[in-house]
């Protein structure tokens, strides 16, 4: 994809004797798109502040462009951050904010003023400059925190959850909005979210993390399509991830009826998760089906109904055009490519991922 | 590094603030009755002051003033708040704008206007002259802390309780009085301690033979300071912090609860 | 808002308040203005208020505002610094020693003027523990500095209350934002920190300035009878020399001071609030 930019080595860190990050390694791309995606205090924050240089790591070396930056100020960094809530200065106008990064750097006026007009075109705010931030909304003031960041002609940008304060309409505005301006800079974004949509729709990589640790990093289509564990299979998306045996290659037994499926090398007569996403169960007519179910709840949801079948005492969550009145019978069938088989977690560090589940 | 020079700096600028009132506490058990040398423990300044009736009766007048004012400020000021939402902009903000005179002006001009208007209006100083001026500087204080809670009050809350059938008394009592009682509580305790602790106003409205306890120390003070006034001193600093104790307790506990 | 029937109804609810404020508050301080410009006669005079120029007095107006002054800039300077230092604690002890610098406060006023007098006192506590270790003694009492000295530990609480709340406002990702753009500690601190504490320091100047300026308690105790400020000259009218219309025109001088100082303070917070 490109060469790294951006190396994490072995990372520790921790908050009066709670561990928020156990040996994390990562390397980012440079111009690539990063998302850290996972749920509050997964580390994904603290691990992007360690990049920043808001704080440091307990152990471990941050490398930027080949050289150990571990122990710089971030004012010394050649990265620039869009905070939560936006954090601009409010008693300074939109200009003056914007411009703050420049006038430390001593650039002339006329190249800031230059500098401003384009970046305020780039979020699309023009004739912003006299505004005081509270006078703007919140997409707006996001904007200018991108403006005020950009100006500064990083080579990375990052942003910490900063959709979070706004609402649907205006955060899905602002999705294609950055994946432009991502675009438009040819610069590295590494962005962190607990929002599994925002991060499907915007990364060229995801790294999802749970409880200071990597769950699995890899193409927003591969992390949908192919979870490697439960959690990321139920954090992505909603699942259907049942406990299960495989019989051997190629054969699982899922409630007790056999169901063919294409994965291979998990041993005969192992216990193994399996994944199955909604939209992939099938439902036929009883006698056509692997099991044999009840619908037992059903909501229109628009493009799709969204059903309950009870089927050998599990609660099958199935995404389906066609309407299976409550209280019918149906039958449930699978493709063999969309059963997704995961081990069953045995390591210590694995452990700590099923908890949550 | 920086850390020791912060706790040096935090060390240094309490033991400015709890150093003099320390040696006072200390002095209250000094026999001597000299500042300079230590004559040996005793309790004596404890019993002389008990048996003072003059500090007796300005602690009595002192109490019932602070609370009769907190009372009353405390009423009139919540009753005027919540009249504030009915009434219009401009009237409003006259309100608020004299309202404020007395926490902006010099505590000495302000006791100065209520001393002439008493003596203009032939009341006779004493109680209900402090009384009165008491009231009048403390009724900014509540309004202060409750106005905000009630510029937060959800109508639609109230409206929902009329609509669900309430009686307009009904619904004020259980939707919004209880959003603003929190700031009438504070702005009670904020005028018991501006009562109790004002000096200056009531100096100038109190005429003679009437004393609080502050107009008591300030003339005492003149005629010379007696171990007395440090056992008093002690007295006082240890029910403050009693007092203090228990406040910040209680929504700890409660917050533990939760 | 359907509280009130009408506006007519919450005027009524209103009603005794206003009368009161009238009464109290607004009629008091016309009889001081009244008092000012009349004489014994009743008759129009200007001369009161002129009598602020003459040297004894004029010289008590300017030691009062300059030790006003000293005291507001003392205040500043130990406040500032100890507000950084509590905005930047962990959250869980900074509540308890907040309290702590502002439990002073609640104890009577003059029993803190008090402890004053008696640690300066020539043979006072300081200069004997002084002498224990031969060091020479101090022999402030009665002076300027010690009015100063009594003004800043007094005071001192309200100074430190509203600019701690003001840093401690600040929001953290503020100051990382700064940094962030490259600002150094010093900057991030004069083009943010300062800035953005601004109210709180204004409200604190008000709030040790003003009753600095007119004490007069501070100077009879710690002063000794040698310094007279403003606050002691309007006194003595009303108390000693019973002339009510001196004392009246002596204190329209004092509301003009106060008077300019809100009106330089909503100058500042506005431009503070425009950068």
């Amino acid at each position: 994809m490109g060469r790294d930019l951006i190396t994490l080595e072995h990372i520790t860190k921790s908050y009066d004797g709670q561990t928020i990050l156990d040996d994390l390694n990562l390397s980012i791309y440079e111009n690539s798109f990063v998302t850290l995606l996972g749920p509050s205090g997964c580390g994904k924050t603290t691990t992007l502040r360690i990049i920043g240089g808001f704080e440091k790591p307990d152990t471990g070396r941050v490398i930027f462009d080949g050289k150990d930056i571990t122990d710089l100020a971030p004012n010394k960094r050649q990265l620039n951050t869009v905070f939560q809530k936006y954090a601009l200065f409010t008693h300074m106008n939109i200009y003056e904010n914007i411009a703050f990064g420049l006038k430390i750097k001593n650039k002339s006026d006329s190249y800031i003023k230059d500098k401003i007009k384009y970046a305020l075109k780039l979020v699309n705010l023009e004739g912003y400059e006299n505004r005081m931030p509270d006078s703007l909304s919140g997409g707006q003031q996001q904007r200018i925190a991108i403006a005020r960041a950009i100006v500064n002609e990083p080579k990375v940008l990052l942003l910490d959850e900063p959709l979070g304060a706004l609402d649907l309409k205006m955060r899905q505005d602002m999705q294609y909005e950055l994946k432009r301006l991502k675009e438009e800079l040819g610069i590295t974004f590494i962005y962190v979210t607990h929002d599994q949509e925002e991060a499907l729709t915007m990364s060229d990589h995801i790294v999802v993390m749970n409880q200071g640790y990597i769950q699995q990093e890899g193409s927003p289509e591969t992390i949908y399509n192919e979870p490697e564990n439960a959690f990321v299979a139920d954090f992505i998306g909603d699942s259907n991830i049942i406990r299960s045996t495989m019989i051997r290659d190629e054969l699982v037994e899922i409630l007790g009826a056999k169901f063919a499926c294409v994965d291979k090398g998990f041993g005969e007569n192992k216990p193994v998760d399996v994944v199955i996403r909604p939209e992939d169960v099938e439902l036929v007519a009883p006698s056509e089906g692997t099991i044999e179910g009840v619908v037992t709840d059903l909501t229109f949801k628009g493009v799709h109904y969204e059903m309950d079948v009870e089927a050998n005492g599990y609660e099958w969550l199935v995404h389906s055009t066609k309407l299976s009145e409550v209280g019918s019978k149906v039958g449930i069938k699978v493709d063999p490519f969309n059963i997704q088989i995961m081990n069953v977690p045995v390591s210590e560090d694995e452990e700590a991922i099923s908890e949550t589940v | 590094m920086k850390n020791i020079f912060k706790k040096i700096y935090l060390g240094i600028l309490l033991l400015f603030m709890y150093a003099p009132i320390i040696t006072l506490i200390v002095l209250s058990f000094n026999s001597s009755k000299s500042r300079a040398k230590w004559g040996g423990f005793t309790l004596n300044w404890y019993v002389r002051l008990f048996s003072d009736e003059a500090v007796a009766s300005a602690l009595i007048n002192t109490f019932s003033i602070a609370v009769l004012a907190t009372i009353f400020s405390t009423i009139i000021g919540t009753i005027t708040c919540i009249a504030m939402i009915g009434l219009s902009p401009k009237l409003r903000s006259m309100i608020m704008g004299v309202t404020n005179i007395p926490m902006i002006n010099a505590d000495i001009v302000t006791g100065i206007s209520l001393m002439l208007l008493f003596k203009f209006l032939h009341i006779g100083s004493g109680f209900s002259t402090i009384l009165l001026a008491h009231i009048t500087f403390d009724i900014p204080f509540v309004m202060l802390s409750v106005m905000p809670r009630i510029k937060n009050l959800n109508f639609y809350v109230y409206e929902a309780a009329l609509d669900l059938g309430a009686s307009p008394f009904y619904a004020f009592r259980k939707t919004m009085l209880p959003d603003i009682v929190p700031g009438i509580v504070s702005g009670a305790l904020m005028a018991f301690t501006m009562s109790l602790d004002d000096f200056i106003i009531t100096y100038f409205t109190k005429g003679s033979g009437f004393e609080t306890l502050s107009t008591l120390i300030y003339n005492e003070v003149k005629r010379g300071i007696q171990p007395e006034i440090y056992a008093l001193s002690a007295i006082i600093f240890v029910v403050v912090l009693t007092l203090l104790m228990i406040v910040y307790r209680v929504p700890n506990n409660k917050t533990k609860e939760k | 808002m359907k509280l009130f029937k009408n506006r007519q109804s919450a005027a009524l609810m209103a009603l005794p308040y206003i009368l009161w404020a009238v009464v109290f508050i607004v009629v008091p301080l016309c009889m001081v203005i009244f008092y000012g410009i009349t004489d014994d006669n009743g008759s129009f005079t200007m001369s009161n208020i002129a009598t602020i120029a003459e040297s004894g007095y004029f010289k008590a107006l300017v030691k009062s505002v300059l030790l006003a002054v000293i005291s507001t800039i003392i205040c500043f300077l130990l406040a500032y610094p100890l507000g950084m230092i509590l905005s930047s604690m962990k959250l869980k002890r900074n509540t308890y020693i907040v309290t702590l610098f502002i439990l002073p406060m609640w104890m009577n006023f003059l029993l803190r003027t008090l402890t004053w007098m008696t640690l300066l006192e020539g043979k006072g506590v300081i200069n004997t523990v002084l002498s224990f270790f031969g060091l020479p003694g101090i022999n402030i009492i009665n002076t300027s500095s010690a009015i100063v000295l009594g003004m800043v530990y007094n005071f001192l609480p309200f100074m430190i209350l509203p600019i701690y709340n003001s840093l401690s406002k600040i929001d953290d990702n503020v100051i990382n934002a700064a940094r962030d753009l490259g600002a150094g500690t010093v900057q991030t601190f004069l083009k943010i920190t300062l800035p953005l504490s601004a109210p709180g320091i204004l409200s604190g100047i008000t709030m040790v300035f003003i009753p600095a300026l007119t004490t007069f308690a501070i100077s009879t105790m710690l002063g000794g009878s040698k310094i007279l400020l403003i606050g002691n000259i309007i006194e003595q009218q009303f108390t000693q020399a019973y002339n009510w219309h001196l004392g009246s025109g002596l204190s329209i001088v004092l509301m003009i001071f106060i008077f300019i100082n809100m009106i330089i303070e909503s100058m500042a917070d506005k431009k503070g609030g425009q950068g």
